[in-house]
């Protein structure tokens, strides 16, 4: 069990992250695929950010701002009384804007591809907006939906740089997998770098076989 | 009598509409495209133009683009304008029977044709129990044979429903059928409105000469000779190819300026079959070429689209006793 306790680590780690992703990237990607406003490129490019930066980067801003010194991190001991930086609550928050662009891409892509007049069929026919969208939207981006969960959890469940800079190496805490299998092959512990990392590629692959064959059977109705 | 005040503006085009229409029966919108038609419904909508939200204005809307929801069947599709309704004034079973959609209530919407697809729209806009109903060319997107079958079912509406129509088109012909009373809009402004009857007879509207001129009259389909109806007008008979049901109540008949012709006296030989004694009231000339004569018949009234040579030739003026030569009718039902 001491073994796998990385991984589970993760798996709590990249769920959680996938749970506060779908539910914020939500708006977010609506927002996004409907607005006109000019700060649009702005805002997409905030979102997309996380592609393009080396982890260590993001980390280490991160590391500075959830610092018991930094903007965030000191609001939270005010709060808490405990630092965000290395704890799991602070690999949580930095997940969720490392995996952001992840959520929010395939939801927004989706959402741009719901025909307008869906949506003021709905309305004429007596729904409020909110309602429309969860009668008429949701179900109509499902692809969306589970593409950006599946992605989100999957790309949290990867991450190394981050999480070695915001979150360091502490067992149960927030030694994750990545940093079990780093630790491993330092120690030339071989043999469980193998197992960990043999776990992780097979999840990987079942994961995304898992989500093309969902959505060819999606496209195909 | 409903107000409809709307004022909106979209770049350079303005959109000044202040019109009153029936309560009840349908009402055309009749304009060329860039006219404002389809946007004077979503201001009445709320779709545009701000004011109340859509969903707190109780109308129905019938999308140009036959629409359903895809991921509902027929079934949910109807339903779910009736689970929002505030108060429910439609029954499921009699609104499907009366767009003949009875059978399709399981299957999803992939599987329709054009036409089966619009009457499920329209039934589920029904059962939303608006307040009105606003069309916007739901036949245009549909070819004529999916025209011709939905074309009925909309009749059916004005005849069972006490709900008014707002039916906007392109094609007077489809309004003349549908409609009994009619807007014309013209970049954004109201032009005419009135009854349908009267705003075609009067021809004043260069959106209603050309090919667009024509009148509505009624007329009593009587008995059937040779494969065709006999309509009794006031003042002579129409023949229409076709056997009509016969019946007591008159029916609209549609005769379009371009089909009639005028002579001085009746023609011993000809193929035309329906020529009328009329008198003429007034002689409008559109262009270089062509007028419109406007010819009474008792107390209906027809248009002919002649050219001014001939015109000049028959030397026509008002009072003048003539013969109308009908070449073709078209009956509303």
């Amino acid at each position: 069990m001491n073994a796998l306790g990385p991984l589970w680590l993760s798996v709590q780690l990249a769920f959680v992250t996938m749970l506060i992703l779908v539910a914020a990237g939500t708006p977010i990607a609506w927002w996004l695929s409907r607005t006109r406003s000019r700060w649009k490129p702005l805002a997409q490019a905030i979102v997309a950010m996380p592609i393009v930066l080396p982890p260590t980067v993001l980390g280490f801003y991160l590391l500075i701002l959830l610092g018991p010194d930094g903007a965030i991190g000191s609001w939270w001991v005010r709060l808490t009384g405990d630092a965000l930086t290395f704890s799991f609550t602070g690999l949580v928050v930095a997940s969720c804007i490392y995996s952001l662009p992840f959520a929010v891409q395939p939801l927004q892509n989706a959402f741009e591809a719901l025909p307008d007049p869906y949506l003021e069929r709905a309305w004429t026919l007596g729904a409020t907006k909110l309602d429309a969208f969860f009668s008429i939207a949701v179900p109509l981006s499902v692809r969306g939906f589970v593409s950006g969960a599946v992605l989100s959890f999957a790309h949290t469940l990867g991450e190394f740089g981050v999480v070695l800079m915001v979150g360091g190496n502490i067992p149960g805490e927030t030694r994750v997998v990545s940093i079990a299998i780093y630790d491993h092959v330092e120690t030339l512990n071989y043999a469980a770098a193998h197992r960990l990392s043999l776990l992780l590629l097979a999840f990987a692959f079942v994961v995304l076989v898992g989500m093309f064959a969902f959505d060819r059977r999606w496209s195909a109705r | 009598m409903i107000r409809l005040r709307h004022r909106v503006e979209k770049g350079d085009f303005r959109l000044d509409g202040d019109i009153e229409i029936p309560d009840t029966g349908g009402t055309g919108v009749f304009g060329e495209s860039g006219s404002g038609k389809t946007t004077l419904l979503r201001c009445i909508a709320g779709l545009e133009g701000g004011g109340a939200a859509v969903h707190e204005r109780n109308v129905g809307f019938v999308f140009q683009q036959p629409t359903l929801f895809p991921h509902l069947d027929v079934g949910r599709n109807i339903a779910y304008g009736a689970r929002r309704a505030k108060t429910r004034r439609m029954e499921t079973d009699r609104v499907a029977a009366m767009l003949g959609i009875g059978g399709l209530l399981d299957r999803y919407p992939q599987s329709l044709s054009g036409g089966e697809v619009q009457r499920v729209a329209i039934a589920a806009a029904l059962l939303r129990s608006p307040d009105i109903v606003l069309m916007d060319e739901p036949l245009a997107s549909l070819d004529r044979p999916r025209k011709d079958e939905l074309l009925p079912y909309i009749d059916r509406l004005h005849d069972e429903l006490s709900i008014p129509v707002v039916y906007v088109s392109h094609d007077i012909g489809e309004i003349s059928r549908l409609c009994d009373h009619l807007v014309l809009l013209s970049r954004g402004r109201v032009e005419a409105n009135g009854s349908l009857f009267e705003v075609l007879a009067r021809a004043d509207s260069p959106l209603l000469t050309g090919r667009n001129a024509g009148v509505v009259l009624w007329a009593t389909p009587v008995d059937h000779e040779d494969g065709l109806t006999r309509f009794d007008l006031a003042d002579g008979d129409i023949w229409v190819p076709g056997e009509f049901e016969t019946s007591r109540n008159p029916v609209r008949l549609r005769i379009a300026a371009s089909d009639v012709s005028i002579a001085r006296e009746r023609a011993a030989q000809t193929t035309i079959l329906n020529v009328l004694r009329a008198t003429v009231e007034d002689v409008r000339t559109v262009d270089a070429a062509i007028s419109i004569v406007r010819l009474r018949l008792g107390n209906q009234v027809v248009l002919a689209q002649v050219t001014n040579r001939s015109v000049r030739r028959l030397a026509l003026n008002p009072g003048d006793r003539v013969f109308a030569q009908v070449k073709s009718v078209t009956v509303r039902r």
